[in-house]
Formats: structure tokens, C-alpha cells, sequence
């Protein structure tokens, strides 16, 4: 029992469950399942950005030998071939129009992979260029190409049923907020800001790329095994495609190789699914790192603020105007934008709000979720403006933000979910993480961003805890484990609700056959989610407990504890087995208990408050090579409001790789199109961090004030540390040089030119006399 | 592109994990899919497909390869390593007890690739520095953990004299 906390595995770093099994080789991931009589799947994939598909011809491929199934659009009469979360945009397969360079066309099912290329190269396609849009300028252009002519239908979320697309554009949503009187604050204010910010597309490069094995019974029910964050979703989708009620649909989910996002909402499962009827025999079909780049990525995004300060320095009124690129098909990017845009004010107060953001089809990979679900994008601007504030305000970094916080239980918006943590404590920890006051090494700078995000709501999870004969638990939920550590905190969880050793929990893999509903495995949510719901579940076991033994004892249940495996009164210790041998008359049956965590839907902008509010803030100290332009990190500090840590080393684990994995997309990353076609859509055209780009000094700390609306006073944590890592830099870089950058990644390349400009600029201000600007 | 197919096969013998194997294996058999699929050792991972991730990561007479590049013929007579055999039994190598203790296992499909470049950075190298050990690693890619736990683990195990960064 830990004397500070008052738990005993509950703020514990203990060992990952997983851990033994994962550096043993024996974890399990779905590319590892093989089933008897398996066929596996290849995808013919669209060469073009935009075009008209003149004929698809099939036959020599599907007269190979060792062909189980070929499919092209027009195969695809058994099953309703249009799918998609937010909108029902994107065919199975595509048909009549290709839309992205790399759209699945034809799908081949085989005995093994070399037949399968085989076949696919025997598949003849003809095709008729159409003019591509493949930048946000030239899918905003008057008479600009459309990349969908048709009005496609609502997908399956009910909060997505108010799509607000614009016809004869390429802009399938558009999201408004405001309050205030933004246009007049802005009039009136001290300082006003206008600047525009670009964000690149970025690829998730989860190590193990998407993959799906389906599989078809004889009663005509299907079985999807699948590296999905959400099967709940998968299944609805395929529920809809092939009209099978829920029940007969199972989606199972083995160990995740990383997901961030990109493995949200159907992806390859409804290729598989058909193949597999058609093939009648399972077929597996696993994506290659090449076609991961082809399936989905982060939206690029170019946004627009305006900010206006009074002459004491509060930030009175913001404008943004977000344009943000989700590719050839909507995926979940309607969501992405809305739920970025909205938090565009951050953790600051401000009155006079207006928000307006655009989702625009281009001909590319299509956009959807990603680690930070449209917050980067927008707080890439906005703290970069922070800090033009503070140097045009003639104010500290630091001192102007925390002057514009918002306090312990204010209302983030008008009907929205109150701060749920102190923010000026996470600006005071992380300024002293990062040694703001203390004098910077020469050739140095030190920058800072902050950022606030909401989770997904409305929101639903739920959890079932089985006790069984001999007081060992399972713990049924539908969390994924992707890396993340959900296993390992549910079991800590329940262990710890149940008084039980960690090692006598066991967490049931998700498969919704048998695992009740949980949402979704993102956006931060699991701990706070269905970390409730196991709480709740497993203090019904524990009500169940007591009130067995106070029959037994004759006591009130009230007066019973559970500790250490037993109900305890006093000095009469009751192990659980004894209390079920006693309930049931005999060494058999168990004790079932149930969680369900609904907050269900608010008053409040988009349909629902925030569950909780994830809050991070980061601090970069960089040095720069001057001749080449290159940055390096030098330290970076992270800190995350996680109301309490379940399991602290596993917290910093998140954090650690959340920052790193922003310092891809600050300084390294970026799919680059030219023409409509991908140039680097595989790993060595696209550079990810390597282990030499860790920064000598990474430090991740966390406010634990027990204030998180998940169990023990816990909340979320993952996404958030990745949010402030570019503004950060670039901050510091803009202190160090007087260079400001507003398009991502800093490269080397665009910081020696701007560089360059400056010392230009510089020269010829000298001769001319005329004013040097900053 | 048009796959020529080569129907003929040879035989290789091997060591694997300490066990000797025989196999047929085509010409163009990559030593990945033969350990994957033919030995069934899954341990190592396929993700990047050219040489830059690591995942795929085995040892061949000692030394660190991409087993997703490398011709199962070209291990013929040599010995392979893979994770399945880093543990003797149930007793884990050194290694693995550190990337445990030290939280640098995330979602797991690095894990392997790391473990074993770093076994043979430590055969090579009893003590390297924490720069010469991000600088070895520069070929396994972690999209999780950041480097930062992996790096500490393989430190944990390193000979005390290390020099410093």
C-alpha cells in the first residue's frame, strides 16, 4: 500500500502484462493468425490522381490457377459497396472514378502472395486522365475540378447527420462557432494579429501496417479478425455493407503494432469481408507499409488566425479560418475538423470567438484520424502567435500565457465541461522543467507551447467483471492494446478495486462477440472511459461480495471491507472462494458485475461536453546549425495534467513517444505529392525519427491532483504531449534567429533559406537605413 | 512489373536458435517468410520491406540483419539468431528483463529487432556510450517509446565504463 496515495497497485509502475509475451516473440499479432484453407489478398491500386475507369477486364486473372476470387466494382452486387464513419464517400472498390493515386480497383484472393501479384498482373484497367486537385489552393479554385460530383449519404455517426457540405465545391463540411462579437473586439483591441499557418500531411507509419482476416460460417455470419482501434465501428460498417444484424458479426482484435489514429474506422475489412464470400474460404489481406501510405494520414491543414490583445495583455478576441485537406474520401475528418477547430482558444480565456473551418476533397490519400485529431494543426498557429504577443507586447512567453489561462472550474466555453486541472500548475512545472529563468547556453533559445484538447463525446463505455469459483477475475472490455498500456491499466484497475494480486486479472481481448461495446480506442479516452467502467463493474463484484458475506455473518455489509483476496469484518477474514462456495452450495458459479460509463448527450457545442479535458504543455531548448539550417534539440521538457497517474512509468512511456513523434512532424516529416502522385510513400523516402534524434535531455512530468474524471481522479493522457512540440521549436528557433517560420516540417532547407532572407533583408536595411523587422 | 517465377528449390542447412535445420527453399525465398511461415518463428516482424525499419531484425552468424532483404540461401551453413532464441528457457537474457523493467516495450513490433541489434552491439561493444548505441540503432525504428526507455534499457545492460555522451 503506498503510503501517499493510499492504493496498492494503483499508481504503481508496475510490469506491463503484456511485457513477457512481447520481448519473447510470443505476442501475437494479426499478420502472425493463419486459418486452414486461408487465401491471401493483393489490391490493385489506381496509378492516377483523378481518373474515369474506362474498362476493368479481369478474366485472365481470374483463370490463373490458384485464383479463389478477383473482384472489381462491378462484382460487388451482393453487398451495399459505399462505406465510411462521417460520410458513405468511398466505394469498395473504386468505381467508374478513381479519386486518389493508390485507390484500391481490383482485389485479387490466392493461395498464397506470389499468386496473388501473379494474378494482378494479369488484370487489364484502362483509364482516362480527369484534371486532379491535389493542394488545397486548387481545390478552393472558382470552377476547380470536383473530386466527388454526387451528394454522398450520412455514415453511421448521429452527430455527423448535420453535414454541411457546400455543393458544386470540394468541401464536404464546414464547422462555425462563436460567441462574442469578434469583429468589434478586434476593432478595439491593443494589438491585432493576422497570420496564416500551414501544416503538412503526415503518415501514422504504425509499424505493423493494416491487416484483416475474414472469415464466413456456414450459417452465414461473419468473422472479421482485424488491427482496428475500433471494432464497434468496423462492425456497424460491415453490418450495413452486407445487411446482417449486429449479433451475426464478430470482430475479434489481437495485439495492435501501433495505431495513432490510423487504424480508426474501416479500412481494408470490408475488402477482406467480400473476398472472403466470394473466395468462400477466409482470406487474409495485409496492407504493406506502401499501402498504408495509401490508406489514410494525417489532413493537412492551413489555417488562418486572427488575435487581438488589450494593452494588459488579455487575449480578448480570436478569429480562425481553418481550410483543412482530408484527401479524395471523408473518412472521419469532418469530426477531425470540428473537434480541432473548436478548441482552436486553447487553455485561454477568450470572449469574442469565430471559428470557421472547411474539410476540402483533393485527389490524395484520404485524411482522417491521427495522435491530436485536428489540434496540432490549429495550435501550430495559435501558440506561435502567443509568442509574436509577448514580443510585441513586450512580455514574457510565460507570463502572458498564464495571464490568459483559464481557472480550476471554469467553463471552457458557455455550456461546455469546466477546466477539470490547474493550468497555471502545469505552466509553473513545465517553465521550471525547461529552466526558463535560468540564463541560456550561448548559441541556444528555449521555447514553450501549451494546449488543451477535448475527448470525444458523446461517449459511451462499458465493462463486465467475472469472478470466478477460485477468486481469479476476467476483465471484458473492448479496449485495444496498441502499445498504449490499456491492459496493463485495466487490470491495475480492477486488481486494485477487487483487492486482488495483479497477476490473478486477466483482461479478455476485444472481440465484439463476446467483449461488451466500448466506442472507440482513441482520443485519450480509454483510461478515463472505460477505466470508469471497470471501476464500476468491479465495485459491483465487490457490493456482491459483501452483501453474501453479511448474510453469512449477520452483519451489515456497510461495515465490510475487501482486502487482500477476502471480506473482511474485524478479525474474520472470508476469502472469495469460500463466500461463492458458500452463495452457490458448491465450487462452481461466478460473479458477474457490470460498468457502464454514458455521460450521453449535452447542451453543449457538438452534441456533448468533454468527458474530461487533456492538457499539456511543452518546452524546447534547440541549437542550430547555422550553415546547414539544421535544428537540433537540445532538451525538451513535457508536461501533462493526468489527474493521477494509474501507472506513472507508463504515462512518461506515452509522453516520451507522443514528443518524439511530434518532433517527426516539426522537423522531419511530410508526404510530398507532385503531379497527384505520392513521391515518398514508402520509409526511405519518408524519414521518421530515429533513435539519434532523441534529445539529449527528455523529461515528461505530470500534475496529479486527483481532480480527472476517470477512476482514482485519473484522466487521459497520449495525444497531448505531441501537441505543443512544434510551436515549442519554432518558438525558440524565432528567439534564437528572429526567424519566424509558419510552415511545417522546419527543415533544414527552409530554415537556411529564411535565414538567408533575413541576413539579406539585414544588409539591406543597413544601406538603405530602412527598418529592420522581426 | 512481371513476376518471372523460379520453380527449382535447393537445400539449406542452418542453424537456428542453436537447432539444426534443413530446409527446400526457392532461390528467391526471403529468410523472413522462411522463419515466418516455414519455422513458424514469428517473433521477427515484417514491416518496412527495405531495410530501414528493423523489425525484421535477426542475428546471422552474430551479426544484425534485415531478414525482410535477405535470401534464405544466403543463410545457408550459418547459424541464425531470432528472439524466440534469446531466452535460455525460461531464464530471459539480460536484455529482455531491462526492455521490461525499463517500460521500453510499447505495442511490441519493434521489440525484437531492438533486443537483437542490441545483443550485437553489446557482443561488439561490452560498453558503448548513449550516443553509440542511438547511433547503432539508427536502423530499427520505434514509433512508440520515443528511443528513450529502449536506450536506457540497453545502457542497463552495458559493462560499467561506458564513456559518456
Amino acid at each position: 500500500m503506498s503510503a501517499r496515495t493510499g492504493f496498492r497497485v494503483v499508481g504503481q509502475s508496475v510490469r506491463r502484462t503484456d511485457a513477457l509475451e512481447k520481448v519473447t516473440g510470443r505476442a501475437r499479432y494479426l499478420s502472425d493468425l493463419e486459418l486452414p484453407g486461408m487465401a491471401h489478398a493483393r489490391l490493385l491500386r489506381s496509378p492516377h490522381a483523378h481518373a474515369r475507369i474506362v474498362r476493368v477486364d479481369v478474366a485472365r486473372a481470374r483463370a490463373l490457377p490458384g485464383v479463389h476470387a478477383v473482384l472489381a466494382a462491378s462484382d460487388l452486387t451482393f453487398c451495399d459497396p459505399a462505406y465510411g464513419p462521417a460520410l458513405r464517400d468511398r466505394p469498395l472498390l473504386a468505381s467508374e472514378v478513381v479519386r486518389y493515386e493508390g485507390e484500391p480497383v481490383v482485389a485479387v484472393a490466392a493461395d498464397d502472395e506470389a499468386t496473388a501479384v501473379e494474378a494482378l498482373d494479369l488484370v487489364e484497367v484502362d483509364y482516362e486522365e480527369l484534371p486532379a486537385v491535389t493542394t488545397l489552393e486548387d481545390a478552393l479554385a472558382p470552377g476547380a475540378p470536383l473530386v466527388h460530383t454526387a451528394e454522398p449519404l450520412a455514415g453511421h455517426f448521429s452527430d455527423l447527420s448535420t453535414l454541411r457540405a457546400k455543393p458544386g465545391t470540394n468541401i464536404c463540411h464546414q464547422f462555425d462557432y462563436g460567441r462574442g462579437d469578434v469583429e468589434a473586439a478586434l476593432a478595439a483591441a491593443h494589438l491585432v494579429l493576422e497570420e496564416t499557418y500551414t501544416f503538412p500531411r503526415i503518415q501514422h507509419y504504425s509499424m505493423e501496417p493494416h491487416g484483416a482476416v475474414a472469415r464466413w460460417d456456414d450459417e452465414g455470419g461473419l468473422t472479421v479478425w482485424a488491427s482496428t482501434q475500433n471494432p464497434f465501428s468496423v462492425r456497424a460498417e460491415l453490418a450495413a455493407m452486407f445487411a446482417l444484424p449486429a449479433s451475426r458479426i464478430r470482430i475479434a482484435v489481437p495485439l495492435l503494432g501501433g495505431g495513432f489514429g490510423g487504424k480508426t474506422y474501416a479500412k481494408l475489412e470490408p475488402i477482406a469481408a467480400a473476398l472472403a464470400r466470394v473466395a468462400r474460404r477466409p482470406v487474409r489481406l495485409l496492407a504493406s507499409v506502401e499501402d498504408a501510405f495509401r490508406t489514410v494520414r494525417r489532413c493537412s491543414a492551413r489555417v488562418t488566425l486572427r488575435l487581438g490583445f488589450l494593452r494588459d495583455g488579455r487575449l480578448d478576441a480570436l478569429a480562425c479560418r481553418a481550410d483543412f485537406d482530408v484527401g479524395a474520401y471523408a473518412d472521419i475528418a469532418p469530426r477531425v475538423i470540428q473537434k480541432g477547430t473548436y478548441t482552436a482558444t486553447g487553455p485561454y480565456r477568450v470572449s469574442h470567438v469565430q471559428l470557421h473551418s472547411n474539410a476540402v476533397y483533393t485527389n490524395t490519400t484520404p485524411g482522417g484520424a491521427f495522435r491530436g485529431f485536428g489540434v496540432p494543426q490549429i495550435v501550430w498557429g495559435v501558440e506561435s502567435m502567443m509568442d509574436i504577443a509577448a514580443g510585441r507586447l513586450e512580455r514574457d512567453p510565460v507570463d502572458l500565457r498564464r495571464q490568459n489561462l483559464l481557472a480550476h472550474g471554469e467553463e471552457f466555453a458557455p455550456g461546455d465541461t469546466p477546466v477539470d486541472g490547474k493550468l497555471e500548475e502545469s505552466l509553473g512545472r513545465l517553465a521550471e522543467a525547461i529552466r526558463w529563468s535560468d540564463t541560456v547556453p550561448p548559441g541556444r533559445a528555449r521555447g514553450i507551447a501549451a494546449m488543451m484538447k477535448a475527448s470525444v463525446a458523446p461517449s459511451v463505455s462499458e465493462a463486465i467483471v467475472r469472478l470466478h469459483a477460485d477468486g481469479s477475475a476476467n476483465v471484458l472490455v473492448s479496449t485495444v492494446e496498441m502499445g498504449q498500456g490499456a491492459r496493463t491499466v485495466m487490470a491495475q484497475i480492477a486488481a486494485e478495486v477487487l483487492a486482488l494480486p495483479l497477476a490473478r486479472v486477466r483482461i479478455v481481448p476485444p472481440d465484439t462477440s463476446i467483449t461488451p461495446y466500448d466506442q472507440t480506442s482513441s482520443s485519450s479516452r480509454s483510461t478515463t472511459m472505460v477505466g470508469r467502467a471497470v471501476q464500476e463493474a468491479a465495485e459491483d463484484v465487490v457490493g456482491q461480495l459483501r452483501k453474501i458475506a453479511a448474510g453469512k455473518l449477520g452483519v451489515a455489509a456497510g461495515r465490510l471491507r475487501v482486502e487482500d483476496g477476502a471480506v473482511v469484518s474485524g478479525r474474520t477474514r472470508l476469502p472469495y472462494p469460500d463466500l461463492l462456495d458458500h452463495h452457490f452450495g458448491m465450487r462452481g458459479g461466478e460473479l458477474i458485475g457490470r460498468g457502464v460509463v454514458a455521460p450521453g448527450r449535452t447542451a453543449a457545442p457538438l452534441g456533448g461536453s468533454t468527458p474530461f479535458w487533456e492538457v499539456a504543455m511543452g518546452g524546447a531548448e534547440i541549437a542550430l546549425d547555422e550553415e546547414t539550417g539544421a535544428i537540433s534539440v537540445e532538451a525538451y521538457a513535457s508536461v501533462s495534467d493526468v489527474g493521477r497517474c494509474i501507472n506513472p512509468q507508463q504515462c512518461a512511456a506515452q509522453d516520451e513517444g507522443a514528443v518524439m513523434q511530434g518532433l517527426g512532424h516539426t522537423l522531419l516529416e511530410e508526404m510530398v505529392y507532385e503531379g497527384g502522385q505520392l513521391l515518398n510513400g514508402d520509409l526511405v523516402g519518408y524519414r521518421v525519427p530515429r533513435a539519434g534524434d532523441l534529445p539529449p535531455r527528455l523529461q515528461t512530468r505530470f500534475v496529479e491532483n486527483g481532480d480527472g474524471a476517470g477512476p482514482f481522479g485519473a484522466k487521459g493522457v497520449g495525444e497531448g504531449g505531441l501537441i505543443p512540440v512544434s510551436p515549442a521549436v519554432a518558438n525558440a528557433l524565432a528567439r534564437l534567429t528572429g526567424v519566424r517560420l509558419r510552415e511545417l516540417p522546419l527543415t533544414p532547407e527552409r530554415v537556411w533559406r529564411a535565414l538567408r532572407e533575413r541576413r539579406q533583408r539585414d544588409a539591406t536595411d543597413r544601406t538603405t537605413g530602412g527598418p529592420g523587422d522581426v | 512489373m512481371n513476376v518471372i517465377p523460379i520453380r527449382s528449390s535447393s537445400e539449406i542447412r542452418l542453424t537456428v536458435n542453436g537447432r539444426p535445420v534443413t530446409l527446400e527453399v526457392r532461390p528467391e525465398a526471403l529468410l523472413l517468410d522462411v522463419l515466418r511461415d516455414r519455422l513458424q518463428l514469428k517473433g521477427a516482424r515484417r514491416s518496412c520491406d527495405m531495410q530501414v525499419c528493423g523489425a525484421c531484425t535477426v542475428l546471422v552468424d552474430g551479426a544484425p540483419v534485415s531478414a525482410c532483404t535477405y535470401l534464405a540461401v544466403e543463410a545457408d551453413g550459418r547459424e541464425v539468431l531470432t528472439v524466440e532464441g534469446l531466452a535460455d528457457g525460461d531464464r530471459l537474457d539480460p536484455l529482455q528483463e531491462a526492455f521490461i523493467e525499463h517500460g521500453a516495450v510499447q505495442c511490441g513490433f519493434c521489440t525484437a529487432g531492438m533486443l537483437l541489434t542490441a545483443k550485437a552491439l553489446l557482443a561488439e561493444e561490452p560498453s558503448p556510450s548513449p550516443a553509440r548505441v542511438a547511433e547503432y540503432l539508427r536502423g530499427n525504428l520505434c514509433r512508440c517509446t520515443g528511443y528513450r526507455k529502449i536506450l536506457d534499457a540497453i545502457l542497463a545492460c552495458a559493462a560499467p565504463g561506458g564513456g559518456t555522451r
